[in-house]
């Protein structure tokens, strides 16, 4: 698959780092102002959409194959369960342990910082997946169904 | 030391969740079919013994992290009672029946690591769904137990499969919308979430509870396949494979369907006359239209499929007749409704599972499943053939086996509780499935074999193992009866109770 | 008249509008949107819930004063389920899709009257 022109290309990559960054300030600060794990992935997905429309899915393979992204959705859903199951350390199944010194600080807010970076990896992810599954179909031959794990 | 085994109980719902998601990533390192299979035994295995265990500890609520209305917080609980003993216990014996049956059944499918799983996911779903003590936290597992299942019966990927995936999809879908809308109403008026905070703080004769509930019996009543809403159950249990179809069949309509419509009924919204007679005709419905419409039938998994839409409805209607009772102030009555209700559902959920995964065998052995290109089983597969007729004398209510102590009770309680006519209904629907059972063993079992039938040869031991499994308990669970009824009765009384309390020993993860 | 209701009667109205397309029409895709549409009308019913007159967003600044905050602002948990809820509408959709394309690759149509192999 190819890309688009050569007008779009150079604004991806111009464009492409603000949106990126501005996905992570949405899911780090998630405790804070609204967003968290889940709106940031889907910002994320979005910039990985807009990648494969400019420069095609051959190219963005090379960065980010399909077996990655459900590698990195399982990755994302491992850590949201190894942060409940650490809950145990104090007591109670998801307890909030780590510290929370003061308020309206990044780390002001425990396991929640953690947890929203797990979520908003796997649905990054997921989305991206699900993007490349229904775009890349191909009836002709055993298509990849990989990507159709949601 | 019991106490603090109570802390085990979201283990109960992790150790799926974790398994479904540590598959994708060992499935490309080491040998993907086989890492999947020996993880997922291991998954069934530990959930089954986790059953084992729950059995033994007393009552518990379980409050995740520390937040529990005690301390002033919103929090979202976890709850151990006999009724969600009793449906945990199926949910685990069923899985591990299904995932013995599924290790040699599935290798024959190309996408065999995905099946293990989204088998995993709807394990979770199902074990989240029976636990929960909390209304939301219960949609939430419904969903990802839904989900899994669109995707499983959805898993062959041919012409029937797609067709009847997509319609249950999309009925379910609707079904789930309606819950979410009922659970909305029920937030607005109580201000609360948790199922006995609900009972706590319900307003006595709201009709926007009652607009609540008459949601929640359309959502949750597509779930269960009650007979308006039935028309997704004949399409896709026949599609999916054969251990799905079993945990389907066995396991998915009755956690998320009747299991959450007895839990809102009688312990979270408070039951009425008009809930009671509803739940009452819906199930007499399911009853008699199931069990008509499989007496017709000539693919045997859809026979299956309709008989069971019936045998759920005599659940449903042993838990209306309870309700009514409940509302009438006859406690014995209503107890013996809901004991014979109950011991009906774990019944159904063994010898629908064992059917299924007969079915299954047959197929793998003979490569169909019409009855009319069957017959003689008995002579190239016996021991398939003694399950299938243990299975299928006990689902039409033959003693000694299980189906006959269960049909009895309901029989008795409708009986006793001044229905006449429907108990006639019963017996007579009783009868008719006895009469639909006969003729799958005519056509299946007995005769002489057909072309089909003739080159079959028995399956692998693994799927016998799991189908001698069911057996077992299908048979001992009929002749023991008369042993262990004091204590089942104890428990069922335990449910009629009232609506659930926050009192009871709350485990670490509470502080009063 | 009692003018109360009306935002949930109207959030009402488009559950029903989803419902109908689901029911009455006969492309899949016109179903897909229509499934869609309900999903938007039932978390919309479930935001109503959450009002409060004159209400603030949930949202606490360092400035602001608590007490202040707790009496006038809106109810924060139907936005949690509501974020719960559209995660799910999303996966729904997305396998109905993909199941979608996968009976135009059997079928090749997409209409519903011509979809019924299974019968009786």
């Amino acid at each position: 698959m190819n890309g688009m022109t050569l007008i779009v290309k150079q604004v991806t990559k111009l464009v492409i780092g603000f949106i990126l960054m501005f996905s992570a300030y949405i899911i780090l600060y998630g405790h804070l102002t609204p967003g968290g794990g889940f709106v940031g992935g889907v910002m994320l997905a979005c910039g990985f959409i807009l990648l494969v429309l400019a420069f095609g899915k051959t190219f963005v393979n090379t960065i980010l194959s399909d077996h990655a992204l459900t590698g990195w959705d399982c990755v994302g859903a491992l850590g949201f369960a190894a942060m409940a199951l650490a809950g145990y350390y104090a007591g109670a199944f998801a307890a909030n342990f780590l510290a929370r010194p003061g308020t309206f600080k990044l780390f002001s807010a425990g396991t929640i910082l953690p947890i929203n970076l797990a979520i908003g990896i796997k649905v990054g992810a997921a989305m991206a997946a699900a993007f490349i599954a229904l775009t890349t179909f191909h009836p002709e031959h055993e298509p990849d169904l990989r990507g159709t794990l949601l | 030391m019991l106490e603090r085994l109570t802390n085990l109980l979201p283990i109960a719902v992790a150790i799926p969740l974790v398994a479904a998601f540590v598959l994708p990533l060992l499935q490309r390192r080491v040998n993907g079919p086989r890492t999947s299979r020996c993880l997922t035994l291991l998954v069934a295995t530990a959930l089954l013994l986790l059953a084992a265990l729950f059995i033994t500890l007393p009552d518990t609520t379980y409050w995740m992290g520390n937040w529990s209305p005690h301390s002033g917080a919103i929090g979202i609980s976890l709850v151990l009672d006999g009724l969600s003993r009793l449906m945990f216990f199926i949910v685990a014996l069923i899985a591990f029946a299904a995932t013995l049956f599924s290790l040699r059944y599935m290798t024959r499918y190309t996408a065999e690591p995905l099946y293990y799983c989204l088998f995993c996911l709807m394990v979770t779903g199902m074990t989240g769904v029976v636990l929960s003590g909390d209304l939301f936290n219960l949609y939430v597992f419904l969903e990802i137990a839904a989900i899994a299942s669109y995707a499983l019966v959805a898993f062959g990927t041919g012409r029937e499969e797609i067709e009847a995936a997509f319609k249950y999809l999309v009925l379910g879908t609707v079904g789930s919308a309606f819950i979410l809308l009922g659970i909305a109403i029920v937030y607005n008026q109580t201000g609360q979430l948790n199922m006995a905070l609900i009972a706590q703080n319900l307003p006595p004769n709201s009709s926007a509870v009652l607009i609540a509930a008459a949601f929640f019996l359309m959502g949750f009543g597509l779930k269960a396949a009650m007979v308006p809403f039935h028309a997704w159950l004949p399409d896709a249990h026949p599609s999916a494979p054969a251990p799905i179809s079993a945990m389907l069949s066995g396991v998915l309509i009755k956690a998320l369907g009747v299991y959450t419509l007895v839990r809102l009924f009688f312990d979270c919204l408070v039951m009425n006359r008009q809930f009671a007679y509803v739940l009452i005709v819906l199930g007499a419905a399911s009853m008699v239209i199931g069990v008509l419409l499989a007496l017709g039938q000539e693919d045997f998994k859809r026979l299956l499929a309709y008989s069971s839409i019936s045998q759920t409805g005599y659940v449903v209607l042993a838990a209306g007749i309870a309700g009514e009772m409940v509302v009438r102030a006859n406690m014995a009555v209503a107890a013996l409704a809901l004991l014979g209700g109950l011991f009906h559902l774990f019944n159904h959920a063994v010898f629908k599972s064992l059917l299924f995964l007969c079915s299954g065998a047959t197929e793998y052995s003979t490569g169909t499943r019409m009855l009319k290109s069957l017959g003689g089983l008995k002579q190239r597969m016996p021991l398939t053939s003694s399950c299938l007729r243990v299975a299928a004398l006990s689902i039409a209510g033959v003693p000694p086996f299980s189906g006959f102590w269960s049909k009895l009770l309901i029989i008795i309680a409708i009986i006793q509780a001044g229905h006449l006519w429907l108990g006639a209904m019963t017996v007579l629907v009783s009868f008719i499935t006895l009469l639909t059972f006969l003729k799958v063993q005519r056509h299946i079992l007995d005769g002489t074999p057909s072309p089909a039938v003739a080159q079959a040869r028995e399956v692998p031991w693994s799927m016998t193992t799991a189908m001698i499994l069911l057996t077992t308990i299908c048979i001992a669970a009929g002749l023991f009866f008369p042993y262990y009824k004091d204590a089942l009765f104890q428990n069922t009384q335990a449910i009629l109770s009232g609506p659930l309390q926050l009192t009871g020993p709350v485990a670490a993860g509470g502080s009063p | 008249m009692n003018y109360d209701l009306l935002p949930y009667l109207l959030a009402m109205t488009v559950v029903g509008v989803g419902l109908y397309a689901v029911v009455c029409k006969r492309n899949v895709i016109k179903l897909i949107v229509g499934i869609i549409i309900l999903d938007y009308g039932v978390n919309l019913f479930l935001l109503l819930t959450g009002y409060r007159h004159d209400g603030i967003a949930p949202i606490l600044t360092p400035q602001a004063d608590r007490q202040q905050f707790a009496d006038r602002a809106v109810d924060p948990v139907p936005q949690a389920l509501i974020l719960t809820s559209i995660v799910i509408g999303l996966g729904v959709v997305a396998l109905m899709t993909a199941m979608a394309i996968r009976i135009h690759e059997k079928y090749d149509t997409f209409d519903l009257s011509q979809i019924h192999q299974l019968k009786g």
